[in-house]
């Protein structure tokens, strides 16, 4: 049987029809099939009804994006599907099918002539009681992909079981229903996958939530914000489960407090926010700078300024993240470049932050956070490094002696002899206040010296390919470009990605080592303003040949856009 | 879990080497005085204890101590407490500083920490000004006090500290005058043993901003009336004396917040079969 290497599904309907649930299980019957897969989901700005939509990437090879065109669209109905405007866009050889006959497509679906197929599902669910559209949507589309029944009626199974068998059997009737409308159409079959290695099926905040605490977090402070609440609500029973505790703050400026008051006695901590909450804690993450306290702040971006777009993606807090604290405050700003990517930079971060006493934040953003991936299993890791910590401190202990290392052994609260006081205002070796030039050399170099001499090894960038043109980029705009790289230059002669994951402070001694060879760079990134690339050319030895593609969200990158931009600058 | 020493620690002790920024005459060293006497008493070993502060001319108090301490950024005293607290609940945990600090900057945490409830004690010490910025008034000044940031007063009713505090579920509520030292440490000692969260707002006077408040020493009084568990009484109390009733005004029965925690990290957690498809 030959088939597609991937393919695209699109699944809509208004809120409450079932969308979300039917693709999610689509993808999870996929995984099980070993398939990879993506899933992203579309929400209008209501907390409930609306119009909502499911997307499902599914391949026999890794998925990082979601594919350029739609190949098969279910609509339940077509309430607002105009709202999906530019996210609709539909393969001209698509096949769509309407759940709602008599009721006509938006012309953003016909002005591509797609195939169109009509399904009553109102009738059908009306003669099988009890069986719901979006379970019969399902089975067409599982159907229609060649996917295995016994498989999808096993995950239905599993879905419903808490509510009875009656209600399970309803389930497998609507898949069987969906299976026999799906025998009537242009099949449009996966090609067969290469076999089920361990995968995982995790979407990036839960992978940010689950890396950070297997770096060792077990205390968290955290305000709901969109879109990194998801973090906090898998965190919170787990790290109960763990022994550990979440709490929920009145505000940013307390949870980031909160999580300083616990690293200070001991815990390795983190808060999790979105743009405006890491605005709100700026100052405070000055503080643990200043006062040399190891945390991590996940920062899940979405489209700003302001309140700007909660549920879309954009890279565009790299500034405030790298330049937003007041003073010379040498911190990390860290960024993963994949959904499973997430996990170890969580972890990575968690021990960076433990291991220079200091405030990292981990640019993730909506995109990794708010997807669902199936991926390989990301590999176990172990950080050996701790927080260096003084179990018996000497007569004159001192907090912040000035170390080679630039970092200094902590006393932890209720170790005898250790007792000093943490201050944000500058302070001598002991911690106490001073404000002479000398102690604030010292101190401020000291600061510095502990990130900037730290040994990140290989983990500051992923880099891929050797030909002599490089394309720089980072976090969620990697998948895009690793993409477009594969369709363009598949033996990577052409082209090499770098992907910086940590983004302060600056390597430039690696990047360098990294561009040997290359004539040119394009910086690809998803700000308007292209703070990346601002931050690259004030902070790196750029090539003299250095373009740029930089373009603002809430639209995510595709490859063919991305690819359609090499080409030219290659050319 | 506290260590009983062989040779009972005095106040003397708890204090540190570190010599005060405060003008002469300023309430906050007999604050100090009775926070040492208070923590002697008591009976904890100075690093089982943490002081926390935020920015104010009496949140530079944790470093006076000899204890475990924390002068973080202005207003945030009691995230902070509460972060170190939950965390480490074997700690005693002392949150101290100003009005301005406390009720201004910090009023949103100052209703939340009283409506949480965590085993905190926080003293403030009330002198009605911004000392540190050189007198402003504070949420606590009178509506007619002149300023040059304020000229003519600022026309706003004083906050009411601790009828906010019953309002909100602080669950030990008191006032007392520096003036008075030995009372003072009686009140921070009770406010310490009692569980959950214990406001003690403490007159102590500016004298270099707000001169006029020497006479608070005339002013201050014993409340007639016992403490009560009843917080409509408290409240009713609290709302029509004159300003300088002392004494312990309220007792609640509130179970302090305390999930239970064990920060070690024993093992690794192992989440995986969850992400299984």
């Amino acid at each position: 049987m030959t088939g597609s290497k991937a393919q695209t599904i699109a699944m809509i309907g208004s809120g409450g029809a079932g969308v979300m649930t039917a693709a999610e299980i689509l993808l999870r019957v996929a995984a099980r099939a070993g398939y990879f897969g993506l899933m992203t989901k579309s929400f209008g700005p209501q907390i409930r009804g609306g119009e909502a939509a499911a997307f499902v990437t599914l391949s026999t090879s890794p998925v990082e994006i979601q594919g350029d065109r739609i190949d098969l669209l279910f609509a339940i109905d077509w309430n607002n599907a105009e709202r999906f405007a530019g996210e609709l866009n539909i393969a001209s050889d698509a096949l769509v099918i309407s759940g709602l006959p008599g009721t006509n497509p938006p012309a953003i679906v016909t002005d591509h002539r797609p195939a169109l197929v009509e399904i009553n599902l109102k009738s059908l669910t009306r003669t099988h009681k009890g069986t719901r559209p979006n379970m019969v949507a399902l089975g067409t589309v599982a159907g229609a992909l060649g996917l295995p029944k016994d498989v999808v009626m096993e995950l239905v199974d599993e879905r419903l079981a808490s509510k009875g068998e009656a209600t399970m059997s309803q389930g497998r009737t609507a898949i069987g229903l969906g299976y026999i409308e799906a025998e009537g159409l242009d099949s449009m079959p996966l090609a067969p996958s290469e076999g089920a290695a361990p995968r995982w099926i995790i979407s990036g905040n839960q992978a940010a939530g689950y890396g950070a605490m297997r770096g060792g977090v077990r205390f968290a402070a955290a305000y709901p914000i969109t879109p990194a609440t998801e973090i906090l609500e898998w965190l919170a029973p787990r790290l109960q489960k763990a022994g550990g505790l979440l709490v929920q703050a009145e505000d940013e400026l307390a949870s980031i407090n909160m999580i300083i008051g616990g690293s200070f006695g001991g815990a390795a901590v983190l808060t999790a926010t979105s743009g405006p909450g890491l605005a709100l804690m700026s100052e405070s993450i000055g503080l643990a700078v200043a006062a040399e306290i190891p945390l991590l702040v996940i920062d899940v971006m979405r489209g700003g300024p302001s309140t700007g777009i909660p549920t879309k993606s954009e890279q565009s807090d790299l500034n405030i993240a790298v330049y937003g604290l007041h003073g010379d405050a040498p911190h990390v700003v860290t960024a993963p470049n994949s959904i499973a990517d997430c996990l170890f930079t969580a972890q990575w971060s968690t021990h960076l932050a433990e291991s220079m006493q200091v405030p990292v934040i981990m640019l993730s953003d909506q995109s990794f956070g708010q997807a669902l991936g199936v991926v390989e299993r990301p590999a176990e890791l172990a950080f050996a490094t701790r927080r260096l910590v003084v179990e018996a401190p000497a007569e004159n202990y001192q907090r912040y002696a000035v170390t080679a290392s630039g970092v200094s052994p902590m006393a932890i609260p209720g170790t005898p002899g250790g007792q000093y006081t943490a201050d944000g205002l500058e302070h001598n070796e002991t911690g106490i206040p001073s404000s002479g030039v000398e102690d604030h050399n010292r101190q401020l170099e000291k600061r510095l010296t502990k990130v900037t001499n730290f040994d990140y090894g290989d983990h500051w960038a992923q880099i891929e390919g050797d030909g002599p043109a490089a394309i720089i980029t980072w976090g969620s705009t990697t998948g895009p470009v690793r993409q477009a790289m594969r369709r363009i230059d598949p033996h990577g002669e052409r082209l090499r990605l770098i992907s910086l994951r940590l983004i302060s402070p600056a390597q430039p001694e690696c990047l360098a080592r990294a561009l040997a060879g290359c004539e040119r760079i394009m910086v690809v990134e998803q700000s308007q303003m292209a703070q990346f690339f601002g931050h690259l050319k004030a902070q790196f030895d750029l090539p003299s040949h250095a373009d740029l593609y930089a373009r603002p969200g809430p639209q995510p990158f595709r490859a063919d856009e991305i690819a359609a931009k090499l080409e030219d600058w290659l050319s | 879990m506290s260590t009983e020493s062989a040779c009972p620690l005095t106040a003397r002790d708890y204090k540190s080497e570190l010599k005060p920024v405060w003008c002469p005459g300023c309430g906050d060293f007999s604050v100090l005085m009775a926070i040492t006497k208070a923590m002697a008493d008591v009976g904890r070993r100075p690093e089982e204890i943490a002081v926390i502060s935020g920015i104010g001319c009496s949140s530079r108090v944790p470093a006076y101590t000899n204890c475990y301490g924390f002068h973080g950024v202005h207003g945030r005293a009691l995230p902070l407490a509460t972060g170190l607290k939950l965390s480490r609940p074997d700690l005693l945990v002392i949150a101290a500083g100003g009005d301005g600090d406390g009720y201004s900057i910090g009023g949103n945490h100052f209703l939340h920490a009283c409506r949480r409830n965590v085993d905190l004690t926080y003293i403030v010490m009330d002198n009605q000004v911004y000392g540190m910025t050189k007198g402003q008034p504070s949420p606590t000044t009178p509506p007619e006090w002149d300023s040059a940031l304020v000229p003519g007063g600022t026309g706003l009713r004083p906050f009411h500290p601790l009828v906010i505090a019953l309002a909100a579920g602080a669950n030990f509520v008191a006032r007392s005058f520096s003036g008075d030292p030995a009372n003072t440490a009686q009140m921070i000692v009770e406010a310490i043993r009692h569980p959950g969260f214990s406001l003690l707002e403490i007159l102590s006077p500016c004298v270099t901003f707000r001169p006029e408040e020497r006479d608070w020493a005339k002013q201050v009084h014993p409340a007639a009336v016992d403490e009560t568990s009843d917080r409509a009484r408290a409240a009713r109390r609290v709302l029509t004396d004159d300003g300088f009733n002392t004494g312990i005004l309220f007792r609640g029965d509130r179970a302090p917040y305390q999930p239970s925690v064990n920060l070690e990290v024993v093992s690794s957690v192992d989440f995986e079969t969850e992400f299984q498809p």
